[in-house]
């Protein structure tokens, strides 16, 4: 490990990749922001920028994306109470009454070191777990690989859907339709190409990702007549007041911290779930754990409550890359984002990443400490700053988000047809996010469809077409059996509702 | 009978599902393929039923959390113009090259969004699209096609 470690920190720290880092913290920052835009536009809209890197380096600046939109969500949910993302709403509990208070500095502050102090934790323990994970996963089967899949999409559809898991598990399906577009990869016979020659090698990730994320988060915003800045007028973007964090504050940080990233890296390395449930379990377990006096305090201005989400999220950020570093299964939309860069770099990852790239495998986790420490040093002196890119207009903003969709996109291939269709699948995912249908179950299938063709591909084949391995191995049938649990409390929680 | 958006958009997609399913069963596949455990349709067969069943229920089960838009306050004919505009950056974007059409985009976009101040929609547009081609293709070394300041010869 000791050598995997050496080999991450000579990557992660030769100047182009620190560079990258910041570049990518600095620019995840200001995008995660921005109210509706979350760390899958910040990374989908620097895909194109990655085409010219290496491998690692295009990660580690993915990863700093991710963490710096991560982070940005953090502000705009206590400048604005505007969350960025899903994943920092539990953040604006108490991060925004401290605002109001006039401790926007230090709630900030709080937010920053918590962030810090959660995802350093979370990294010591995808380092430990990491290769670990990868040497168990080397037992895994294609039919444990396919069961696997299954549960990561039935997971992500019932934690993604707001209790409307019918229709996430409807974009997993079109998902999964979209990616057999194209030529079947071992017969070469094209499948629903209705011979157009352009969709002859199917339909490419970015294309998916650039139209359901950054290009319909941009329409959503205008057509919803969304101003991403209008709340930036009612809080003075210039007096934050100080960032200084007193020793009785710091006292209740140190005991958050440690409880809250456990359980953050815990929910972030199962599947489907992420920071958003981590979060605002956090926020319900430090509620139960403080006295009752501080009980009082939350949801007006708590240091713990404040403290806990944005631990519980940053760390869950660490764990989610578990999945997707040891089995090649991303476990969120965001790492689904991740593996669809990886596979255009020609890389696949899974437990033989570990083996076959260790530069990769080991120089994304250093990257992580990187990243953690360009965010408190670089980022929280600099958000005064930075907030007041919450001020920039949308007539602008808009535009240059279009902009980058259509570009990344042209790089890509340079042929109209794939902006057409571009456009089309956004205005289509405009119309589906309206009625609550959610994107991220549809990327993670679009994702995965290739995958979860060839392990079924193969455990048909293994087993003469009969369906016995879904229940031959004892992991396969764990495994289904959680899919199974969820789905059945999914039917419960609607039934129930309903009596 | 008022159908919800909701159900409306599954019985699409039931229709969708309809439509992709019989376009699996009629891939063609290689002959010696056609009884095999697992060929090309399989999985696209799979998929298909799946989608039936699923928007099936969507259509038949009673909506336990409904999706309410107010249509008022949705802003079709800023999007109408955006769409429209992206159309139509997409059909010149090869002819006219990258460099033009995106500069025009980007300033029409801002028009119709409501910009008013020239300088600035221009700064952010003509300029701001040279840095950007710059970046990538100068400093990044990423290849953007364009065939426009080839011929000027502004481009290699």
């Amino acid at each position: 490990m000791i050598e995997g470690i050496l080999i991450g920190l000579s990557t992660a720290l030769s100047l182009t990749n620190i560079l990258m880092v910041m570049v990518g913290c600095f620019a995840g920052t200001i995008i995660g922001m921005l109210p509706g835009l979350g760390p899958m536009t910040a990374i989908a809209l620097m895909i194109p920028i990655t085409y010219g890197f290496d491998p690692s380096t295009g990660l580690i600046l993915m990863a700093g994306v991710y963490y710096g939109a991560v982070f940005g969500g953090s502000t705009s949910s206590i400048l604005l109470n505007a969350p960025g993302i899903p994943g920092t709403v539990a953040t604006a509990f108490d991060g925004y009454p401290m605002a109001q208070q006039g401790k926007a500095g230090k709630a900030l502050a709080i937010a920053a070191y918590s962030s810090f102090a959660g995802g350093t934790i979370s990294a010591i323990f995808l380092l430990v777990a990491a290769p670990s994970l990868s040497k168990v996963s080397l037992a895994f089967r294609s039919p444990d690989y396919f069961a696997l899949m299954i549960l990561g999409l039935t997971a992500i559809s019932a934690f993604s859907s707001k209790g409307q898991f019918l229709k996430a598990m409807m974009m997993v399906i079109l998902g999964l339709m979209l990616a057999t577009v194209g030529q079947d990869s071992l017969s070469d016979i094209t499948r629903f190409t209705f011979n157009n020659m352009n969709l002859t090698d199917g339909i490419s990730f970015v294309l998916i990702v650039m139209a359901t994320f950054a290009m319909s988060e941009a329409l959503t915003i205008i057509f919803r007549g969304k101003d991403p800045n209008r709340a930036a007028k009612q809080i003075s973007l210039t007096e934050l007041g100080s960032i200084k964090v007193n020793k009785e504050e710091t006292i209740k940080m140190a005991k958050t911290i440690p409880r809250s990233s456990i359980l953050g890296f815990l929910i972030g390395v199962l599947p489907g779930a992420g920071a958003t449930i981590a979060s605002f379990l956090a926020y319900g377990m430090e509620r139960n754990y403080v006295n009752e006096e501080e009980k009082q305090k939350f949801g007006k201005g708590s240091v713990h409550g404040l403290s806990a989400p944005e631990t519980a999220n940053n760390a869950a950020c660490s764990g989610s890359f578990v999945p997707l570093l040891t089995l090649g299964i991303p476990g969120s939309g965001t790492t689904a984002v991740m593996l669809g860069a990886l596979l255009g770099f020609g890389i696949q990852p899974g437990p033989r990443l570990y083996q076959t790239n260790p530069e990769i495998f080991w120089s994304v986790i250093m990257s992580m400490y990187i990243g953690m420490v360009v965010l408190l040093i670089l980022n929280l002196p600099l958000i005064p700053y930075i907030a007041r890119i919450l001020a920039v207009p949308r007539n602008y903003l808009i535009p240059l988000i279009l902009f980058f969709s259509v570009t990344g996109i042209y790089l890509m291939s340079f042929n109209n047809f794939d902006i057409f269709l571009m456009i089309g699948i956004a205005v289509v995912a405009t119309f589906l996010r309206l009625y609550d249908f959610p994107m991220p179950p549809l990327i993670l299938a679009f994702v995965l469809g290739g995958l979860m063709e060839e392990t079924l591909r193969r455990s048909l084949l293994i087993s003469d077409g009969s369906p016995n391995f879904l229940w031959d191995r004892p992991i396969t049938l764990i495994i289904l059996l959680i899919t199974l649990t969820i789905v059945g409390w999914q039917i419960f929680s609607t039934f129930r509702k309903k009596i | 009978m008022r159908i919800s958006p909701t159900k409306f958009i599954s019985l699409l997609f039931l229709v969708l599902s309809v439509f992709y399913l019989y376009t699996a069963y009629n891939i063609q596949v290689f002959a010696f393929d056609e009884n095999a455990p697992f060929n090309a349709r399989t999985f696209p067969i799979y998929l298909g039923w799946a989608g039936i069943i699923l928007s099936s229920l969507k259509i038949i089960l009673p909506e336990k959390v409904t999706t309410e838009v107010n249509h008022k306050h949705l802003d079709y004919k800023s999007i109408i113009y955006l769409i429209v505009i992206s159309l139509i950056y997409a059909a010149v974007i090869l002819k006219i090259g990258y460099f033009i059409s995106t500069s025009l985009f980007l300033f029409a976009s801002y028009y119709f969004l409501g910009e008013r101040r020239w300088g600035l929609m221009f700064i952010l547009s003509f300029p701001f699209v040279a840095a950007f081609m710059y970046l990538l293709h100068g400093l990044l070394n990423i290849y953007l096609r364009d065939p426009f300041l080839k011929y000027i010869g502004v481009m290699g």
